[in-house]
């Protein structure tokens, strides 16, 4: 026994290894070098202590970059858990056909197959002031006054971004809350039927409720990808126009690898950091009091 | 059975209408995307929205030729490098976690999932260091090395509840017939876990065919550049030739859509049972 104990520790060594040297070593760095002055060319470091942090708080275009992953956030919030909701609760419905559903449920789902750099030069594109197809429908509505450069346009560059990302993913949280849905046991929808429940008071009753564990994950995934934010920003806008659209991940690779100033990039990503793992904890603590 | 009434009418029909609006709203750009890569640059400009009368197929021979070619090729190499290695020691380690008697298990567990938690934007400029000092920056290995430890922990937390929950009777005859453990694990344990298997190599898959962040920061020469980071690239030598970076851009999607259209019961249980996006 003793010994095939040891061969199984020894089957779970590579993989802890590997954990340990490319995810923990450099994670706990990062907050070692965020106390620094350094780049990339020499290696006279200088200890500065807390003060990337508090040119941080004082930097205008650091709360830009939050704004904007907030923003992100709601509006997936409401587009991507929201709507997909409302989505999922209508193809669950006795209004669709079996063909169709699974018809619609492939569809909607497509652009999340899609890479996000595909995605973002395809929207590039459809934004395109001249040749896009946003422009070119508005002239054809007859709404030409309404056309603008969509990414470069500072009013509008963040709203277009963020629009593209809930044509990407609305369709993959419906596909997670439908498959919630369908393990919801039928014999309730069929006791409130004899109760004459209507379709409204059936998707509030038991549909919402039965999936509140898959809505509370849904939610707090996206509110941590809103602020993993980097492709979809970084090959649309760059952070542009004018740093409207920066967002904590385009402000951090700015500072450390345009800029070479790594120990201040090294604390932006400390915030990354903090902001999504305490966002990672409350998923768990959650998922946890819903299971029980 | 109810008698269906009109109210049922009345609401199928704005349900339908409005889901077949969606899938206009999904299918439409794509579909233009696509007529718009079959025109000449000239063509574009006068028009994105008619559908060309003799298709050039040609833009997507050049976007081949111009680098994608290249791009496809380190994509599946650093893909399926990473997928075997990811599902090979998530397995083992999985397998290990599973039957181990040890206080220091859970311990062990914790720390494995933990990684989970952790975003690769907040390890991005150690990482990059830490490549330069092994020396294997701007290789296919400064890719391949991160990919598998981020994917580790979400490959081991899904093949741990799949091995945790297996019969062990059959494992226990094969011990007592004399295997050892490694032959238990991969004649008798591997062959009934496809199902999580091929789960774990989709995921993993589809997030090499989407990283963009670790290859452009990790590689500096374009001969190593992954499908993502190499359109990216596509957008600034092609500021001219659009109709070229439109074909690009359907090469490298079709792939994996063709995957989903074979796969896509793998593809929505992983997805599912995982629900980490990108």
């Amino acid at each position: 026994m003793r010994k095939k104990n040891k061969t199984y520790l020894l089957y779970i060594l590579p993989a802890l290894l590997f954990i340990i040297i490319f995810v923990y070593v450099p994670i706990f760095q990062n907050f070692y070098f965020s106390l620094f002055n350094m780049n990339s060319y020499t290696d006279k470091w200088t200890f500065v202590g807390l003060s990337h942090y508090l040119n941080i708080v004082k930097d205008p275009i650091f709360y830009t970059a939050l704004k904007n992953n907030t923003l992100y956030a709601v509006f997936s919030l409401i587009f991507q858990v929201g709507f997909g909701l409302f989505l999922a609760i209508l193809l669950d419905s006795k209004f669709v056909g079996k063909k169709l559903k699974v018809l619609f449920r492939n569809i909607y789902f497509l652009p999340s197959l899609i890479s996000i750099t595909a995605v973002a030069l395809m929207f590039y594109f459809i934004y395109n002031p001249n040749i896009g197809m946003l422009n070119g429908f508005l002239d054809m509505l007859g709404l030409g006054q309404w056309k603008t450069a969509w990414l470069a346009n500072p009013n509008t560059a963040i709203y277009s971004v963020i629009a593209m990302s809930q044509w990407q993913y609305t369709g993959y949280i419906m596909v997670l809350l439908l498959v919630a849905i369908q393990k919801i046991p039928k014999d309730l929808y069929e006791a409130a039927e004899i109760d004459g429940a209507s379709e409204i008071q059936k998707a509030f009753h038991i549909t919402i409720p039965g999936v509140k564990g898959m809505l509370v994950a849904t939610s707090i995934i996206t509110v941590i990808g809103s602020f993993k934010l980097f492709t979809e920003v970084y090959v649309t806008t760059g952070g542009g126009p004018y740093n409207t659209t920066q967002v904590l991940g385009t402000y951090m690779y700015r500072s450390a690898f345009l800029f070479d100033e790594m120990g201040y990039g090294s604390a932006v990503a400390v915030i990354i950091f903090i902001i999504t793992f305490t966002t990672s904890l409350l998923q768990i603590k959650l998922s946890n009091r819903n299971k029980g | 059975m109810k008698k269906k009434n009109t109210s049922f009418y009345i609401n199928k029909i704005w349900i339908n209408v409005l889901l077949w609006i969606l899938v206009i709203v999904v299918i439409y750009p794509l579909f233009w995307i696509f007529i718009n890569s079959l025109k000449t640059n000239q063509n574009l400009f006068i028009n994105t929205f008619n559908i060309p009368t003799d298709p050039l197929f040609s833009n997507y021979v050049d976007a081949w030729n111009m680098g994608l070619s290249g791009y496809f090729l380190n994509s599946i190499i650093v893909g399926s490098i990473s997928i075997l290695a990811t599902v090979t020691i998530g397995a083992f380690c999985a397998y290990g976690l599973s039957r181990v008697e040890s206080k220091w298990k859970m311990m062990i567990y914790y720390l494995i999932i933990g990684g989970l938690l952790l975003s690769p934007q907040s390890a991005l400029i150690s990482l990059y260091r830490i490549l330069e000092f092994f020396h294997i920056y701007n290789t296919y290995l400064a890719m391949i090395l991160p990919y598998i430890a981020f994917r580790l922990p979400f490959a081991i937390f899904l093949m741990y509840t799949y091995f945790k929950d297996f019969p062990k009777e059959l494992e226990d005859s094969a011990l007592i017939d004399g295997c050892t453990t490694f032959t238990t694990f991969t004649k008798i344990v591997i062959p009934i876990s496809k199902p999580i298997l091929s789960t774990v190599s989709i995921m993993t898959a589809i997030f090499v065919w989407n990283e963009f962040l670790f290859a452009m920061v990790f590689l500096e020469d374009s001969k190593l550049y992954t499908i993502p980071i190499g359109l990216y690239n596509f957008k600034d030598a092609l500021t001219t030739n659009w109709t070229v970076l439109l074909a690009g851009i359907i090469i490298a999607t079709v792939p994996i859509i063709i995957l989903f259209l074979f796969m896509s019961k793998s593809f929505i249980r992983g997805l599912t049972e995982g629900s980490v996006k990108g």
